[in-house]
């Protein structure tokens, strides 16, 4: 008889030798188990998932296209044009007669896709900014800073309404003004997180491993960006859409056919005085939720990934 | 200290340039001058008119020219739409009007974001704080121009309290709606500013050792605790006081109170670069200068910032 032939003992080498592979709990595992213990933002991710679905479903229940002119109702719209499921005019009608429902989720759509767009195109742009000048360092860095610092000490609102007003009001130039003062704060929170990062010995030990400098931007530093990159973004958002609705508010956005919520509520705000006030509330409340629910993510997402600065 | 100080002028100096000559040449590189109208103009009549204006001259010497007339005159020049009054008169019309609701606002927002964030942290997990939690987010969600529509809804079309829209010199019924719009969403994010920072600073060793001192809590806050708590807050001014100055386009727009911001926006449909340029100069000017005076007044009340 062999040692170690008999059952308990090939049990025991089983259990001795057999590392039975625990799951690792990485940092984004974390951050997510603490996004989703966090209510307030849960519920917000909830409320903004129906809002994208109502945008995507929507049109598909809309009887009225957002174009169309609704001609027996137009002379009385105070009368004839509040709110009915009887007519298809579920939100009711605007000022000119055409459908609220159909313009309403024309302007969310326009609204999240400049927060989206916007937030990512900032993010990227300020991201590579913020690494290069935080990497590089020395005069590089302060010349590109204070490039920042002078930019930032400008109202940049008016800096985008000059522009959309230099170049044309079209989607395209609404994108490129907004962006162009989008990134820079993001360049900056980058450029200090990425200060701290090269100093690290990891990045230390890849450099002596002779790990090139680019490489170990891209593979070493970026990564152990994402957090603060995600957290700011998700704040980025919310603001881009306001900053967007303000300037369309005051007409100087984009202009017609396309329409935003900021549009929509300037329209139901100059019209409420003659008893149409639906015209500013289904807009205003899309808005606000919109607006409330992206605060919450925001706040979640830095709880989550940012446990220390609460 | 003085070295600090001039150190941060010597900053704003080139940002007040940059500011001027960038603005200036988006301006004169814009498609569609002030004088393109639907019917062309006999070209003599453009060349007269150009003239006036000094845009026939070479660019550099127009810029030389304007730069002298901003920085040394305070002069910016001739209005494009207007053939008797220049920006300085628009600006000088306007911007009394501006600046008062504004001061206000800005003083309203700080006044009341500080006192709601302390009383909220130091009543921290009571009801009075969820309470001015939830307040302070709803601010936010509820900037100038989503606040304008539903005050005037609730007090001039509901209640019929106070007048739409004016300004009547300045009477307080006047003023009302405009800093209440102007002021709320900043509110907000003061609020919530200073409950986490005084929530971070009545947790700090500093504020356990006053304590155990057997200092009564009044003591506490008001000796110990307002200095560090306030730091955040200050920083977050200048934002704040550009943000009252964007405001105040809408509130001019929307309350119709007389003030610069109507005149900006007009000039910005109109494509009166003239005043585009002006307002744009002086509200950059302004913020630099704030944000001058925030830098000084954060590294005074800062113990740890040492020049």
């Amino acid at each position: 008889m062999v040692f170690g032939s008999s059952q308990k003992a090939a049990q025991l080498a089983d259990d001795v030798t057999d590392v039975i592979p625990v799951r690792g709990r990485s940092l984004m595992h974390d951050a997510y188990t603490r996004f989703t213990r966090n209510k307030a933002a849960m519920g917000s991710v909830i409320v903004l998932g129906l809002i994208v679905l109502f945008v995507i479903l929507g049109p598909l229940f809309a009887v009225w296209s957002n174009e169309e002119i609704d001609w027996d109702r137009m002379g009385a719209i105070a009368e004839q044009g509040a709110p009915s499921l009887e007519n298809g005019h579920y939100f009711g009608l605007d000022e000119l007669g055409r459908d609220l429902y159909s313009r309403v989720i024309q302007a969310t759509r326009t609204s999240l896709l400049v927060g989206l767009v916007g937030a990512m195109t900032a993010l990227i742009i300020g991201t590579a900014y913020g690494l290069v000048a935080g990497y590089v360092g020395g005069r590089v860095d302060s010349a590109m800073m204070r490039f920042v610092d002078i930019l930032l000490a400008i109202p940049l609102t008016l800096v985008i309404i000059l522009l959309l007003v230099i170049a044309g009001r079209s989607f395209f130039m609404l994108f490129v003004s907004l962006d162009a003062v989008g990134w820079l704060t993001m360049s900056r929170i980058v450029r200090a997180q990425t200060l701290s990062l090269k100093t690290r010995e990891f990045i230390e030990a890849a450099r002596a491993a002779g790990v090139p400098e680019t490489t170990i931007m891209i593979r070493h530093i970026l990564p152990n960006l994402i957090g603060v990159v995600i957290v700011y973004a998700s704040l980025l958002v919310p603001e881009m859409i306001l900053t967007e609705s303000f300037i369309s508010f005051l007409g100087l956005g984009i202009s017609e056919p396309y329409t935003s919520l900021g549009k929509l509520i300037a329209e139901g705000a100059g019209t409420m005085a003659y008893g149409t006030i639906w015209q500013l509330l289904y807009p205003l409340f899309f808005y606000v939720t919109i607006i409330i629910t992206m605060f919450f993510i925001g706040d979640g997402l830095r709880d989550a990934l940012d446990p220390k600065d609460r | 200290m003085l070295i600090y100080i001039a150190k941060r002028i010597l900053i704003a100096i080139p940002t007040l340039l940059i500011l001027v000559i960038a603005s200036f040449f988006l301006i004169h590189f814009a498609p569609g001058g002030p004088f393109t109208s639907e019917r062309p103009l006999p070209p003599a009549v453009l060349a007269n008119i150009e003239a006036r204006y000094g845009l026939d001259q070479p660019l550099w010497k127009q810029l030389w020219d304007y730069l002298v007339n901003v920085f040394l005159h305070f002069d910016f020049g001739p209005s494009f739409k207007f053939k008797d009054r220049d920006v300085n008169d628009i600006i000088a019309q306007g911007f009394p009007i501006s600046l008062t609701y504004g001061s206000l606002s800005f003083i309203a927002a700080t006044l009341a974001g500080v006192s709601l964030g302390v009383w909220a942290a130091i009543k921290h997990n009571t009801w009075i704080d969820y309470f001015a939690v939830s307040l302070g987010i709803a601010a936010q969600a509820l900037p100038n121009f989503i606040m304008g529509p539903i005050l005037i809804l609730v007090f001039t079309l509901w209640l019929g309290l106070l007048p739409g829209g004016g300004w009547n010199g300045g009477q307080w019924q006047y003023l009302i709606m405009p800093v209440i719009a102007l002021s709320t969403s900043y509110m907000g994010n003061i609020a919530r500013l200073t409950r986490s920072s005084m929530l971070e600073v009545m947790n700090s060793n500093f504020i356990r050792t006053a304590r155990a001192k057997g200092l009564p809590t009044r003591a506490v806050i008001w000796r110990h605790a307002m200095k560090p708590t306030l730091l955040p807050v200050v920083s977050y001014l200048g934002p704040v006081f550009v943000y009252v100055l964007t405001g105040s386009v809408f509130v001019d727009l929307y309350f119709s109170t007389g003030g610069l911001g109507a005149a900006y926006v007009g000039s910005a449909l109109t494509r009166d670069y003239a005043v585009l340029l002006g307002v744009t100069i002086l509200y950059g000017g302004l913020t630099v200068i704030v944000n001058l005076l925030t830098d000084l007044a954060y590294a005074w009340f800062d113990p740890k910032i040492r020049y």
